[in-house]
């Protein structure tokens, strides 16, 4: 980028400035890539440590131990007849696929529509006590989703949309 | 009738778009000025027929058409005559018929304005602006046509998504961004147009720099006003979460802005010219990722509200224009040669270089957490999604350091410096850092981030406000009287110059807002029941009851809630539920109390309309207001800075670089 050619400077001299600029460049090249390397190596680090895992019930069990202290977007089904009042904003209930469940234990406020055969998702994480634990429930926003025909279980994809679709931050 | 009226539009300016597009190309290799004229003629067509077929959407919308295909789909009769005007992008086909809109716009303007200069790049930017003009046309044309007929025609529609109905930001938010993200297509024509010819002279410095910084105004703005929506309607209390949507038009910002500073060294010594063309060209084509990231569905937030097939189309778009760009920068990059070098390391050149690298890392950042996830779930389709806290850890310290340059830059001269000079630049400043941080841990911050940042900006501003008046003081040295000096000095000649002050100032009152407000902020959650009171970062919550009201469009429960400082009476806040026509679930729209000191902030998680019962959460935030506000004035800055000043017309003639030999300068 900061190539020249001096035209009135005498002969030797060019030399020698050409040879000291190639030895800037080199070394700005060098420190560049170590910049580079050094940054890569920071932001992956710094993904891996943060990465949040949308799953579902089934999702979490299959994943085993890997599920206790990761970041986890747990999408399902409030199973019917398992919502317990804690006391305070804290709520207990049971959420499901089509094949699994698992209970888990929030303190965050329920939202408006909270109830029970209603899609909702949960952040936080599975603890060794055997519950999922959570600061934060949601019900998605999306109104393109349709609510599942009751009884039955919710399809794949739209609990992927709606793990997906459900506000961020306050993390 | 009008939908085949609209399809007609649709494809004439297609052709319109694409044979201008080949004798813009045609007429910069063979250098023919009739070739340029017609190009030319055809960029006019092409902006009628599009602007056209956007006013009969318009006119099809208002009065209620139904067998127009998009109006049927987000048409309705009960809902305001604002919100039917604005129907036109608030879904995926009516957005891309705006964005061509824009377009068209942005084309005519362009090519006018630039009419008998630069007339050896005007030949190829057309070219580029039509090309991509072209593109756009044929999506409107098939995959997302907007003017399908329907039939039989249906009595009335759904109405536009509610959350667009939700508040009035909504409605002025998307045109600036369009305004943005479509403008960046002309910056790129110019740069294009300089590696085909392989020559980045002084005289097509000008309109590159002017066609980047309008667009860079709407996008700031745009990204603000989407900001502040967030937190106006959303009800989590904050404004930014790193959401890809949000990343989408964060990133070509970075690269503008980045340009927009590589550009002034390109202007001022003749060096960075390759760096700067390919910031131009980053910046387009992260604006065309961003809107297959917002308009393909391949990511879900809470701010994308259309998903359709299509994202293919796009794809393929970006990558057409990603091989395109490649090409012409590895075989013309080198033909742009430097006329000057890097002096030294303490110069104001390296600054802008940092500045550069610096703008660079922070889009990496953004981009590798906002792309990292679509890559894993193309790979082996697990799905996740990157936590803030990675953009919180990786962007606040690079953002820390940006401010730091921008106090150092301003302050160091352009090419070599003393170390003298270099010392009486930089100590001084010192001071004044000191001074606001002892301020602001005397305001009980204690967050270690937080405290730098009002350190740097501290440092930036004894810079900033020093270099912003010097024209003045230099003048009232001579004996001039205050306000002739101001006027003359600051408002008639070097607008430039004191606009790019004002953006800087804007922006470090922007950092020190963002940083306290989000490291100060305190977050309640409350049960109430009706009549009761309660304290709460420093304010006497009173919950006076729960009403239900009902609109055309949709009802609401309101709850009622007076706010009291001391014992006395500060205001009254309405959170409410809202319930939409045709939308399962409810919406809050969360109320707020702003001061300048800070913003009280209330949401409803859930009130029982029988019982007279709620649970709130209450977010208490000093200084956000200043946020808006400072980006605004970020834009304003800008705007200044951009309207030509008597000086400035008479410098254009001046060349004060060398042009190359052999070189005519057509402007």
């Amino acid at each position: 980028m900061t190539q020249e050619t001096p035209t009135e400077t005498p002969a030797e001299t060019i030399t020698e400035t050409d040879r000291l600029r190639r030895k800037t460049r080199r070394f700005m090249f060098g420190a560049f890539g170590v910049a580079l390397l050094a940054f890569g190596v920071i932001a992956a680090s710094g993904i891996n440590n943060n990465l949040v895992y949308y799953w579902t019930p089934a999702d979490l069990r299959a994943n085993g131990d890997k599920a206790y202290g990761a970041n986890i977007r747990l999408g399902g089904m409030v199973a019917k007849g398992s919502i317990k009042q804690l006391g305070g904003s804290a709520v207990e209930f049971d959420v499901k696929d089509a094949t699994h469940v698992v209970r888990v234990k929030t303190t965050s406020v329920p939202p408006q529509m909270f109830r029970e055969n209603i899609g909702v998702v949960i952040e936080g994480t599975m603890t060794r006590a055997g519950y999922f634990e959570s600061n934060r429930l949601m019900v998605s926003h999306n109104n393109e989703y349709k609510a599942p025909e009751k009884g039955h279980p919710m399809d794949r994809k739209e609990l992927e949309r709606m793990m997906k679709a459900v506000e961020q931050g306050n993390s | 009738m009008i939908a085949a009226l609209g399809r007609i539009l649709i494809l004439a300016s297609l052709f319109a778009s694409a044979a201008g597009a080949l004798l813009g190309f045609a007429a910069g290799r063979s250098r023919s000025l009739d070739g340029l004229n017609w190009a030319r003629r055809f960029a006019y067509l092409y902006a009628g027929l599009i602007i056209g077929a956007a006013f009969l959407m318009e006119y099809a919308l208002l009065t209620h058409d139904f067998s127009v295909g998009y109006v049927a789909q987000v048409g309705s009769r009960s809902v305001p005559t604002w919100v039917t005007i604005v129907s036109l992008w608030s879904s995926l086909e009516g957005s891309i018929l705006f964005w061509g809109f824009v377009l068209g716009a942005y084309v005519g303007l362009a090519t006018y304005f630039t009419r008998g200069k630069y007339v050896e790049y005007q030949p190829d930017a057309i070219g580029v602006w039509l090309s991509c003009a072209a593109f756009f046309s044929f999506l409107i044309a098939g995959p997302a046509n907007p003017f399908l007929t329907v039939s039989p025609a249906p009595l009335d529609g759904p109405g536009p998504n509610a959350l667009l109905q939700n508040h009035v930001l909504m409605a002025i938010h998307p045109p600036f961004l369009y305004l943005g993200y479509v403008g960046m297509t002309i910056p790129f024509g110019f740069a294009c147009a300089a590696l085909l010819k392989g020559r980045l002279g002084h005289g097509v410095l000008k309109p590159l720099r002017e066609a980047l910084m309008l667009p860079w105004i709407f996008l700031t703005i745009a990204i603000m006003l989407g900001g502040w929506w967030a937190y106006e309607v959303l009800g989590w209390g904050g404004y930014w979460a790193w959401d890809p949507v949000e990343n989408a038009s964060l990133l070509p910002w970075l690269t503008a802005t980045a340009a927009l500073h590589s550009i002034m060294v390109v202007e001022r010594r003749g060096i960075l010219k390759g760096w700067t063309v390919t910031l131009v060209q980053a910046t387009f084509l992260l604006v065309i990722l961003g809107t297959f990231m917002t308009r393909s569905g391949v990511f879900n937030s809470v701010h994308s509200f259309t998903q359709s097939a299509i994202g293919p189309t796009i794809l393929a778009f970006l990558a057409v224009a990603l091989l395109f760009c490649i090409g012409l920068l590895a075989f013309r990059i080198d033909k742009l040669e430097s006329e000057g070098r890097m002096e030294g390391a303490a110069s104001r050149e390296a600054m802008f270089l940092v500045n550069n690298l610096l703008f660079v890392l922070l889009t990496f950042t953004v981009l590798i957490g906002t792309v990292f996830p679509l890559i894993v779930e193309a790979l082996n389709g697990k799905q996740m999604s990157v936590g803030r806290p990675y953009f919180d850890s990786m962007v606040i310290p690079i953002g820390a350091v940006l401010l730091f340059v921008l106090g150092v830059g301003p302050a160091l001269p352009w090419g070599r410096a003393t170390s003298e000079q270099v010392k009486k630049a930089l100590l001084p400043p010192l001071a004044t850092a000191i001074v606001f941080a002892a301020v602001g841990w005397f305001a009980n911050i204690r967050s270690f981030w937080t405290l730098l940042t009002i350190a740097f900006g501290g440092y930036a501003a004894h810079v900033t406000l020093g270099q912003m008046f010097l024209p003045m003081l230099q003048r009232m040295k001579r004996g001039e009287a205050a306000t002739t000096a101001f006027v003359e000095g600051q408002l008639s000649r070097g607008r430039r110059r004191f606009g790019g002050y004002i953006v800087h100032a804007a922006v470090m009152g922007a950092f020190i807002a963002i940083a306290v407000s989000s490291s100060m902020r305190q977050q309640t959650e409350l049960h109430f029941t009706k009549g009761q009171t309660q304290k709460v970062s420093g304010f006497d919550l009173t919950f006076l009851g729960a009403d239900q009201r009902s609109e055309p469009h949709r009802t609401s429960i309101v709850g009622r809630f007076a706010v009291a400082r001391d014992g006395k009476p500060v205001t009254t806040l309405e959170p409410r539920m809202n319930q939409y026509e045709g939308m399962r679930e409810p919406i809050g729209t969360p109320d707020v109390h702003t001061t300048a000191g800070g913003d009280f902030y209330l949401a409803l998680s859930n009130i029982d309309l029988t019982n007279q019962t709620t649970s709130i959460t209450v977010y208490a935030a000093p200084l956000v207001v200043w946020i808006w506000i400072s980006v605004v004035v970020m834009g304003l800055g800008a705007l200044f800075g951009l309207v030509p000043s008597r000086r400035r017309a008479a410098a254009a003639s001046q060349v004060r670089e060398p042009l190359p030999e052999g070189a005519t300068e057509t402007a």
